[in-house]
């Protein structure tokens, strides 16, 4: 499995530059998801790798080996695509070993590994049928086998899982992760979802407006987001952030914001770089009592059962929205007022100005 | 009629006078031609006056050596500008199916022949094939080769006709071909790229058996057309030398009004006629077919 290098890469339309130069080290073996919101460049990104879309500037390297001139098929990967691009004209058996026959692989041995390959994923009863007889899960798991059957040392999925409903999209990621633990093969996988980003990656690249925002392992981005905009992407409910003046009382300085008051460490208000700075606190650190809790105060605008929790959408008294996720079992009032508490270990700050976490 | 009955009938009372003009101005002449094929009539007689002969014309028409060439020609004559026009037609669009810069006015220009009166084209390509002042002859001498009897030997009169009609067709086949090219799905054609299909692979093994639907009722159309031309090899040949060019719709007119036997020139149109209804028929089953298919795919 080759080592995946993008160094400097670039795209543009015309005079369009999608992509501004992109530097990038893939390890060896690894699940990585690139996440961002659509037209932040991932799925381009994903392209260039495949070879489908070429690249404007910079090389990509492959073990050290520049690829960036080669076609798709000298690349040794494997891709499926968001509308699995099944050949509509071919049974199933046919599209999955449509690859090995091209390369000319005897046909025992194709037999052999679309059998192999069928049965892994479940499909083997669909050999015989046109992918229009399929259901989208079925499909999805063609495209996944036809990849699957390649054995190529590098796979890159583009949103794979889009196309299909909440459930089964819940399903198949949980047989996707299954199926990366079995595998040990260089997976690069692009979405828009988040929770498909935390649930498979090994690693995981955020990107936004064609940069990378920050890359690391689900953990890291969740509890240590390196800016507000990774902040805000990844988690859901996501984050909440509160712009808070600094000011210094004694000895120590605080974020205060109407209804709420955080003692900040004076390393921090330095960081700051202003006089206000931003306080973000995830839906789930807000709780009902907390021994040690920074209070907040809240006026519930609507509360939202979701069964096991409660997302209640709050506002601040300067109108500053608050989502708060709590345990079900108490119901709110639109319009009721409430203090809740915050966890102090769990209050990130945020440069007003950069948009850095300090 | 009771009210519930007569609001039943309403759409077809609705229907009835389209229905009357459609009887009389389709059903009445194929009717009159097909009752004209058994008689024995003479355009100085009345339809009336006409000596009834049963199948004699259709008889005639088994031993009649002219009409089995003229059948023969027809046949030749449609097969080869068929699969030329389809060769040449698929392959132009596939070469055309890319962004380059002025394609618009490439794809205007390639139409254009299409858009031409075929009278037009008739006295156009006698001109260029003329033996001594035509542009093909010029430009042979010029290069000094031999000059080439397009339209006075047999052999050549046919090829002569064909290239004439290939020229005006090919361009139907284009845009077809085109359309149905540019409305393939663009990832499949970029996973058959990642499957490791070359250029040639992705069209033999993905592009044509997608277009296949398109290209059978394409064919079948024009085949139709080219069973019926008439015009171009009117004013090219006129049916000659001898009978290499006389195709069935030109023997036709030929027996109706040089030989003057409306109802032998009325057999020849029904066999005509018949050959035609058997390839819209194949071309209806082919559909019905496909249309089959495709529901039960969905069921």
């Amino acid at each position: 499995m080759p080592k995946i290098t993008l160094a400097g890469v670039t795209k543009r339309f015309g005079a369009l530059e999608v992509l501004p130069p992109l530097d990038l080290d893939l390890a060896d073996g690894e699940f990585t998801v690139l996440v961002g919101p659509s037209g932040c460049g991932k799925s381009t990104t994903l392209r260039m790798l495949a070879g489908l879309e070429t690249i404007s500037g910079g090389e990509i390297f492959f073990d050290g080996r520049p690829v960036g001139a080669l076609e798709p098929k000298d690349r040794d990967i494997a891709m499926v695509f968001q509308d699995y691009a099944l050949y509509p004209h071919m049974n199933i058996a046919r599209n999955m070993s449509f690859a090995l026959r091209l390369a000319k692989t005897p046909a025992s041995e194709i037999e052999k590994r679309v059998k192999l390959v069928a049965d892994m994923l479940n499909i083997s009863h669909l050999l015989h049928r046109k992918p229009s007889e399929l259901s989208g899960g079925q499909r999805q798991r063609v495209a996944m086998g036809r990849a699957l059957v390649r054995d190529a040392s590098t796979f890159l999925f583009d949103e794979p899982l889009s196309n299909l409903d909440a459930k089964l999209r819940g399903k198949m990621r949980t047989e996707l992760a299954e199926m990366r633990g079995k595998l040990h093969k260089n997976m690069i996988y692009v979405t828009h979802d988040q929770v498909e980003a935390m649930t498979l990656g090994d690693r995981i690249v955020v990107m936004s407006e064609g940069r990378i925002q920050q890359q690391g392992s689900p953990e890291e981005l969740f509890k240590k987001p390196a800016n507000m905009f990774v902040a805000g992407f990844i988690g859901s409910p996501s984050m909440n952030f509160i712009t808070a003046v600094l000011e210094g009382r004694g000895q120590e300085t605080f974020a205060i914001s109407p209804g709420l008051c955080v003692p900040v460490p004076s390393s921090a208000a330095e960081a700051a770089g202003g006089r206000e700075i931003v306080v973000g606190v995830r839906p789930s650190s807000i709780h009902l009592e907390h021994p040690r809790g920074i209070p907040i105060e809240l006026r519930v605008v609507v509360s939202e059962y979701l069964g096991a929790q409660t997302v209640v959408a709050a506002r601040t008294p300067d109108g500053t929205e608050v989502l708060v996720e709590i345990a079900s079992g108490r119901r709110f009032c639109a319009g009721e007022a409430i203090i809740m508490q915050i966890v102090p270990e769990d209050i990130l700050l945020f440069s007003k100005e950069s948009g850095l976490r300090i | 009629m009771s009210a519930s009955a007569f609001n039943r009938a309403t759409p077809y009372i609705f229907l009835l006078p389209a229905a009357v003009v459609l009887a009389i101005a389709l059903m009445y002449p194929v009717g009159y031609m097909v009752w004209a094929s058994f008689l024995n009539w003479n355009p100085s007689q009345r339809i009336g006056e006409a000596e009834f002969v049963g199948l004699a014309n259709y008889a005639r028409l088994l031993s009649d050596m002219q009409f089995r060439e003229s059948l023969t020609v027809t046949l030749a004559f449609a097969a080869s500008v068929v699969s030329i026009e389809l060769v040449l037609g698929v392959g132009l669009a596939m070469l055309l199916d890319r962004k380059i810069r002025g394609m618009s006015v490439l794809r205007t220009l390639f139409i254009l022949p299409m858009m031409i009166a075929p009278i037009v084209v008739g006295l156009m390509w006698r001109y260029m094939y003329h033996p001594t002042v035509g542009i093909f002859n010029r430009t042979l001498k010029a290069i000094g080769l031999e000059p080439v009897p397009w339209l006075s030997d047999p052999g050549w009169a046919f090829v002569s006709v064909v290239i004439a009609d290939v020229w005006q067709w090919t361009p139907f086949i284009f845009i077809l071909s085109l359309a149905a090219l540019q409305s393939l799905p663009s990832s499949t054609m970029e996973a058959a790229r990642v499957d490791g299909a070359t250029r040639f692979q992705t069209i033999l093994y993905v592009k044509l058996p997608l277009m296949m639907p398109v290209l059978i009722v394409t064919a079948l159309l024009r085949m139709i057309d080219a069973f019926k031309v008439l015009e171009v090899i009117l004013v090219l040949t006129n049916g000659g030398p001898g009978l290499s060019t006389e195709i069935l719709a030109l023997r036709i007119s030929r027996t109706a009004s040089e030989f003057r036997e409306l109802g032998q020139a009325a057999a020849m149109s029904n066999v005509l006629l018949l050959l035609l209804m058997a390839l819209t028929a194949v071309m209806f089953v082919y559909s019905k077919f496909t249309e089959m298919r495709s529901r039960r795919q969905v069921a």
